[in-house]
């Protein structure tokens, strides 16, 4: 097993993705953190307030892509939660809906393992600021597996 | 209603748009993101290799969330090439499918085109390559957006760049 199938291993048995998220240039470079969720299993995304990350400095609000990034990232880092895998699991396509306009503060991100067959993965995602029950996107997307 | 930067007809200087880039999209300046064409029809810009936007350190390839990134800021400035003025839009949704992986150490190069829009909303779709091979895509998009979600154009006040006063 590689270094890195190594930490994506412990991230899972350990429970702490800290390791791991560290490991990957581009969690690092948006600062993303993991908690765990109020129910069992399920794991929470932070992506912290950072000005780099404003998509409209008028408005202000973060970028798009920033936000398709996050519920990308949360989908991953549930995958390898939940599979038996070392390797990260490689995105097919992403449909992302853009609710309400996000501010540039703390956001948070979940994900809901919708089908996990054997090669190819479904997965839901939402964001959200203050309120989870105030999404600001949504998103669903596909991940091969093997 | 503050009043909207109007955009000169076809053939925008892309280092007048680059400058708005750097002020008013701090994102885009973040990743590196640099303006290779703007024309009514279309819109293509560049996202540099930078191993500090790699999603999977077994193989270098770029996460997908910077790809995101740059297929939805250039089907965004397709959208106001298409107006022809700066009146802030709001993505609606965005779908992308990864055709095959960004290979590592090069560009990718994103294009948008703008091909139906309304009073309220715009049709986008986007398709990213490596330069060197444009018809071998990484990613194919297709994105919607709201336009005058705010009344406020999508640059800080008081930005001076020729050609767009905010």
């Amino acid at each position: 097993m590689s270094d890195f199938a190594t930490l994506i291993a412990e991230a899972r048995t350990k429970r702490d993705f800290a390791p791991f998220l560290a490991a990957v240039p581009y969690f690092r470079f948006l600062g993303l953190t993991v908690k765990a969720g109020e129910s069992e299993g399920e794991l929470i995304c932070v992506l912290p307030a950072d000005p780099k990350l404003i998509g409209n400095a008028r408005l202000p609000a973060l970028h798009g892509g920033v936000v398709g990034a996050l519920l990308e990232s949360v989908a991953i880092v549930q995958l390898i939660w939940s599979a038996e895998t070392d390797r990260i699991p490689k995105i097919i396509d992403l449909q992302v809906d853009y609710l309400r306009s996000a501010r540039p503060v703390e956001t948070f991100a979940r994900a809901i393992i919708t089908k996990h067959g054997r090669r190819v993965a479904n997965v839901r995602a939402e964001a959200w600021q203050d309120d989870p029950a105030r999404p600001v996107a949504a998103a669903h997307a596909h991940f091969l597996l093997a | 209603m503050s009043e909207i930067p109007q955009l000169s007809a076809d053939g925008i200087d892309p280092k007048m748009v680059e400058a708005m880039i750097r002020q008013g999209i701090p994102y885009c300046a973040a990743l590196g993101v640099e303006v290779i064409e703007v024309k009514r029809s279309h819109v293509t810009l560049s996202l540099p290799y930078n191993s500090d936007l790699v999603g999977d350190p077994a193989n270098g390839i770029l996460h997908g969330g910077a790809i995101t990134s740059l297929v939805d800021s250039v089907a965004g400035m397709a959208v106001f090439a298409a107006m022809q003025k700066l009146q802030a839009v709001a993505t609606l949704d965005l779908r992308i499918d990864y055709l095959k992986p960004a290979l590592a150490h090069k560009a990718v190069y994103a294009t948008a085109e703008c091909y139906k829009l309304t009073r309220s909303i715009a049709f986008v779709r986007a398709r990213a390559y490596h330069p060197d091979t444009p018809d071998d895509l990484v990613a194919n998009c297709v994105a919607t957006f709201m336009i005058g979600s705010s009344d406020k154009p999508p640059l800080p006040k008081g930005t001076k760049i020729p050609g767009v006063q905010a």
